[in-house]
């Protein structure tokens, strides 16, 4: 008996010495990080290639158009012959008009419809939920823009009294419509994983479900439900689609929502389609407004990421 | 609903007068059980329970794993509901009124009897919110009583020097003993009727278990309390009835130095001895 078992260990230990496969792993094993490394670095790579060229091409527009003409300009008219004007203030205005919207419409609902899901929903619905929230996530933007154009703004157009058909309100109710989604499944996310002893907790001292959601859960989560928004808001920021089709092409410098707007992405949308010519100061002003577009999401993504670090409720 | 500071008081000192030695029939009943069965489903979790929770004593419910006895204290603050799959039939008497009772508010039933948790589970929030977040919710506002109520607990719950020079600072900085502590202090805010605890120094090194045991032994003289534990040397220590469950049922209850030294039946005196569980 004992001899067998030294046998079948004695073979299977030679089987494992003799096999090729070491050789082979030990290759893989040598060179994988290498290969894993260079796919890391690709895309770092990739990244910091177009932020380089973006500061860059933003350089030559200054050099034609002082900094802050294009800071503080609040006249964005870069066709007009002789006397082109770049202040970008209108630009920004347009865009946090539409993000401003969007934020006013998709926060409330998207927080309400997180702890709906979390707290009150069966087991059953959040799992039939969740998925379809994820494809409407997946919605091409350019639908959501002919549905501005389309259906929202001849709607709005009925209640709203002189709102043009290009205006910032519909794209910005749409905006919000896209962006929805993302805050409320982001939210359910962060909601359902405070744990339930906590809830128990409440609970056990008299407290009604109501309570129990805003009281304990809603704080517990707020980390995630400010970086949920925060990511949604530059998500707004840069959507260019829908603002692009139902937004107009008038930058103006004022409050005014039911009038035709011009957002950042809208113009770059605008002369990237048109004909302005390579090496022309309109050419360039595409990368100094797409430079500006690049700060504002950046901030955003930051923001966003510092929130959830700092404001983290420790359980 | 919202509790009235004064009111509490009061009954609290109506709860003093009768912790005088009494005869043990005198003893007011806070609940009685009548015919209690539970299923999970299919799973038929309590089976014809019968038993009687007498104030200002603490009563023990120990048995093995499974055998129904956190189901039953889930039971009486009806935490048990949580399982969408509970159903019950019988009846549980709290103050004489059923619990069972659909028109039984679960609000005003868990704002009358407190629990503690088998694992600390102190909200993320500072200590001094921990402790006032039961009279918020109920409606106290004011600023001077919510800070007596919170030194009082603290006090009560026997971690108030402990903690009285960081009352803003998040209570999962305690270690697990003084978390426990303070979500018992947290219970206590709200003046409860009963405290039910649920294995609550099983997650707790010896030296804080000890310092929870002598807390209960302090806090029967102004509350029941119905105390699950897996540690039978617990139970002898710091109970006065102690129930022994098996499989769903109540096979003796008693007195905690009956069950101790004289069990009537076979298998309490098999459980106790260790031969099985």
């Amino acid at each position: 008996m004992v001899s067998q078992k030294e046998d079948k260990t004695s073979s299977v230990q030679q089987l494992i010495v003799n096999s090729r496969n070491q050789k082979t792993k030990k290759i893989v094993e040598k060179a994988m990080p290498a290969l894993l490394f260079s796919a890391a670095i690709i895309s770092i790579l990739t990244t910091f290639g177009i932020v380089f060229t973006l500061i860059f091409e933003t350089f030559e527009f200054f050099k034609r158009v002082s900094i802050t003409d294009f800071l503080f300009g609040t006249k964005w008219l870069p066709f007009s012959g002789n006397e082109p004007l770049f202040g970008i203030l209108p630009l920004i205005a347009g865009t946090l008009k539409v993000t401003l919207i969007a934020v006013v419409v998709a926060v409330p609902f998207g927080i309400a419809s997180a702890i709906y899901l979390s707290e009150y929903a069966s087991e059953k619905t959040r799992r039939t939920v969740k998925p379809i929230l994820e494809v409407l996530a997946g919605v091409p933007t350019i639908v959501y823009g002919f549905f501005a154009l389309t259906f929202v703004t001849p709607v709005l157009q009925e209640i709203v009294p002189g709102l043009k058909l290009f205006n910032a309100l519909s794209p910005g109710i749409v905006v919000g419509i896209m962006i929805l989604p993302m805050i409320t499944s982001l939210s359910e996310d962060a909601m359902s994983s405070v744990p339930n002893s906590m809830r128990e907790g409440a609970l056990a001292l008299g407290a009604t479900k109501f309570e129990v959601a805003i009281k304990v859960v809603l704080p517990a989560a707020l980390s995630g439900i400010v970086a949920s928004v925060v990511l949604a808001i530059s998500r707004a920021i840069g959507e260019t689609m829908i603002v692009s089709l139902a937004g107009g092409s008038t930058p103006k410098f004022d409050l005014n929502v039911t009038d035709s707007i011009q957002t950042m992405t809208a113009y770059i949308v605008q002369v990237s389609t048109g004909d302005a010519g390579y090496g022309t100061t309109i050419y360039y002003s595409i990368y100094s407004v797409g430079f500006t577009l690049f700060i504002f999401t950046l901030v955003m993504n930051l923001l966003a990421h510092y929130i959830s670090k700092r404001f983290r409720e420790v359980y | 609903m919202v509790l009235d500071f004064k009111e509490e008081k009061t009954i609290v000192k109506r709860n003093q007068a009768t912790t005088k030695p009494i005869a043990d029939v005198a003893k007011n009943i806070v609940y009685d059980t009548r015919n209690l069965n539970l299923w999970y489903g299919d799973h038929h979790g309590l089976k014809d329970v019968n038993l009687s929770i007498y104030e200002n004593e603490v009563t023990a419910i120990i048995g093995p794993s499974g055998c129904g006895k956190s189901t039953y204290l889930k039971t009486l603050n009806r935490m048990v509901e949580l399982v969408p799959i509970v159903r019950t039939s019988g009846e549980i008497l709290y103050r004489e009124r059923n619990i069972l009772d659909k028109n039984y508010t679960v609000e005003e039933l868990r704002t009358r009897v407190g629990m503690v948790f088998q694992k600390p589970n102190p909200f993320p929030k500072s200590i001094y919110d921990n402790i006032a977040y039961g009279p918020r919710i109920h409606g106290i506002k004011n600023k001077k009583i919510l800070d007596e109520i919170v030194e009082k607990s603290l006090r009560g719950a026997a971690i108030w020097d402990e903690v009285k020079d960081r009352l803003n600072q998040n209570a999962y900085g305690l270690s697990g003993g003084q978390q426990q502590r303070i979500c018992i202090a947290r219970c206590l805010a709200i003046e409860p009727d009963v405290i039910l605890m649920d294995e609550p120094t099983s997650a707790l090194d010896p030296i804080s278990t000890l310092k929870v045991e002598e807390l209960v032994q302090e806090l029967k003289k102004d509350y029941s309390i119905v105390i699950v534990t897996h540690n039978m040397q617990q139970a002898a220590r710091i109970s006065d009835r102690t129930a022994f469950f098996l499989s769903g049922e109540v096979v003796e209850y008693d007195k905690t130095d009956v069950i101790f030294q004289t069990p009537a039946d076979q298998r309490t005196e098999d459980y106790i001895s260790g031969r099985f569980g």
